[in-house]
């Protein structure tokens, strides 16, 4: 397995704030996912 | 309907249509009409996004999901904000680097043109028949509860969406689906705050919770690793992600929508947008769907909610059999619904065993109502074999025309017709694009510099495929449940597509000969387990993905190393 073409554009900041790359942009949608699924769980067990 | 919802349904539609041609007039320019305006913003971009997806089929069948089954559905996003993300880090930025119109012109530089034919009449095939679902979905529900004639419904839409996306382009749709998911916002919200204002005293946003919770209809979230369960979180994670990462990184209709912003970040932007949005806004749909439940059980609801098709065959030989189903259902309403008070009283008490005595007799009076509604099921397939037997897509529209006030009832069709016309809009401008670009350019390659008669061929060709699917949504028949009809129909296709997409992107020593066979057996071998396994469609991404790439590193072994001239072709 190869890496993808390694000449792509610049990674660009993000420009939003708090995040200086976007790989924390990126971190951020994962942990706000984690987090989602995490409150549905405790929502259907409340509810239950 | 009376004469103010006509106003506000018409004034929305026509209104958006008329602003998005008008404004888009001027549009001569290949890279504007094919990409969209390059002065675009990440919130147009993800609205547009996210208009693509949301079609009428979300807002029709959804709320009869979580009314009928309850929330789980939901799962079926948990795979999409992890596409996203690949999508924004992998996909796009090699799209916009190579300064593609489509997806499948990528291909044709990275491996070969029947590679890029393949994919690019692969997409042709699955989207052309969407976008004739996409208009009939809507048109078959409102035509039947509104009793409006079918094929005037289609075509009066179809044409609606083909002038503006022939006039303008992609800079008319992106323009369009920002006005059209205003209205789409404002009708749903407005539904929701009549849904809660018209609940039982006393009842509220959590007493309604706890009793969808209590009858079943809030379980978000199931771990079950049984393969034939449609919606679990595994099916969600796995078999979501590849179906999302197909859709967004691969199907035409969305990567038009986020390639042309001006810059990478914009186009990001907008993917980030909806990978944060998309899972709470689709559970707030399905709880609408789970709160019209709880609705229901202390209303009069009908035993068979499309009261047109119930209607139709109660008339016939049957009318005994009905009216006694009927009268037994309303009875069996009437002991759940005093089966729940008594469970919300009890739960007032504190008294754990008379809670637990009263909710398990509120499950069994629900049980026995559920068990008419099943016979009545029965009943319609007794008197005609064809009887259309779901009801749940009729749900939400009936709670709309017999709940809400004249003005909300014109604004909530509006909502339906601008989430058909959003999505269409956008599968036929991909469609269109599509077409001129990686079938029309090729079989022309002189006509490629010539940019006025690109631009031209580009609308015929955007019109030509409104007319299809204006067409085959008048005569075609469709599955009985539309969401799940075309989730499925995507499934079948997408897996292929995306395992073709990356092999592109990871394993460079494979070429074009090796993907392209091994993509037709993989897609050979998906219709087939489809046609006889029973298997949760979601699965079907995985394993014709799997079976592609797979495939294409074991005949890329047989063939040897591939021809370095296949590198660096351009399409």
């Amino acid at each position: 397995m190869t890496r993808p073409p390694s000449d792509l554009p610049t990674d660009d900041e993000p420009g939003v704030p708090g995040f200086r790359t976007w790989r924390g942009v990126y971190l951020f949608v994962l942990g706000w996912f984690v987090l989602v699924v995490a409150l549905l769980a405790v929502f259907s067990r409340f509810f239950s | 309907m009376n004469l103010a919802d006509w106003v506000v349904l018409l004034g929305t539609m026509i209104g958006i249509a008329a602003y998005g041609s008008w404004r888009t007039r001027q549009v001569r320019s290949l890279n504007t009409y094919l990409k969209g305006s390059p002065s675009i913003g990440w919130g147009t971009i993800g609205l547009s996004v996210m208009a693509t997806q949301a079609s009428a089929i979300t807002f029709l069948s959804i709320p009869g999901q979580g009314f009928e089954s309850g929330i789980g559905f939901v799962q079926n996003y948990f795979g999409l904000p992890l596409a996203l993300i690949i999508v924004c880090a992998v996909f796009l930025p090699i799209y916009r680097r190579l300064g593609v119109y489509t997806a499948y012109e990528y291909l044709g530089r990275r491996f070969d043109d029947k590679t890029r034919l393949l994919c690019a009449g692969l997409f042709l095939l699955q989207r052309g028949l969407a976008a004739g679902v996409t208009i009939y979905a809507p048109a078959i529900i409102l035509s039947t509860v509104l009793g409006w004639r079918l094929d005037l419904v289609i075509v009066g839409a179809g044409l609606l969406v083909i002038v503006y996306t022939v006039t303008g382009g992609s800079q008319a749709v992106s323009l369009t689906q920002k006005l059209q998911m205003a209205v789409i916002f404002g009708g749903m919200v407005t539904a929701a705050i009549v849904l809660l204002a018209k609940l039982p005293d006393g009842l509220g946003f959590s007493g309604a919770a706890h009793v969808a919770g209590a009858l079943g209809k809030l379980h978000a979230v199931d771990v079950s690793l049984d393969p034939t369960r449609r919606y679990t979180l595994w099916t969600g994670l796995l078999g979501g992600l590849f179906l999302s990462l197909s859709y967004f990184g691969t199907d035409q209709s969305q990567v038009q929508r986020y390639i042309s912003g001006p810059s990478l970040r914009e186009s990001r932007l907008g993917l980030v947008f909806n990978a944060v949005l998309k899972i709470p806004m689709q559970f707030s749909i399905l709880l609408l769907g789970a709160f019209l439940f709880v609705f229901y059980q202390f209303g009069t609801p009908p035993v068979f909610f499309n009261q047109s098709e119930w209607r139709r065959l109660a008339e016939g030989g049957h009318a005994e059999t009905f009216r006694g189903l009927e009268e037994r259902y309303a009875a069996a309403v009437t002991a759940s619904q005093a089966a729940i008070r008594d469970w919300v009283r009890a739960r007032e008490s504190d008294d754990a065993p008379a809670v637990g005595a009263a909710r398990a007799a509120m499950v069994e009076a629900n049980h026995r109502a559920e068990a008419v509604r099943a016979e009545a099921k029965t009943a319609l397939v007794a008197a005609d074999p064809r009887a259309k037997t779901k009801d749940s897509d009729y749900v939400f529209i009936t709670f709309i025309l017999t709940e809400l006030p004249h003005g909300a009832i014109g604004l909530l069709v509006a909502v339906m017709f601008a989430a058909a016309l959003s999505s269409k809009a956008a599968e036929l401008n991909a469609l269109g694009t599509t077409t001129t670009i990686d079938l029309w350019r090729r079989l022309r390659p002189l006509a490629a510099a010539d940019e006025a008669r690109n631009v031209r061929v580009a609308r015929w060709f955007t019109a030509l495929w409104g007319l299809v699917a204006i067409g085959f949504a008048l005569f075609a028949g469709f599955a009985e449940n539309l969401i799940e009809a075309t989730n499925i129909l995507g499934s079948i296709f997408y897996g292929v597509t995306l395992g073709i997409f990356l092999v592109a992107f990871f394993f460079r020593r494979v070429g074009g000969s090796a993907v392209f066979m091994a993509a037709v057996a993989a897609q050979a071998s998906v219709i087939a387990m489809y046609a006889s396994l029973n298997l949760g469609y979601l699965w079907y991404n995985v394993i014709g993905c799997a079976i592609c790439i797979g495939g294409s590193l074991a005949l890329q072994a047989v063939l040897g190393p591939r021809m370095p001239s296949h590198a660096g072709r351009t399409g």
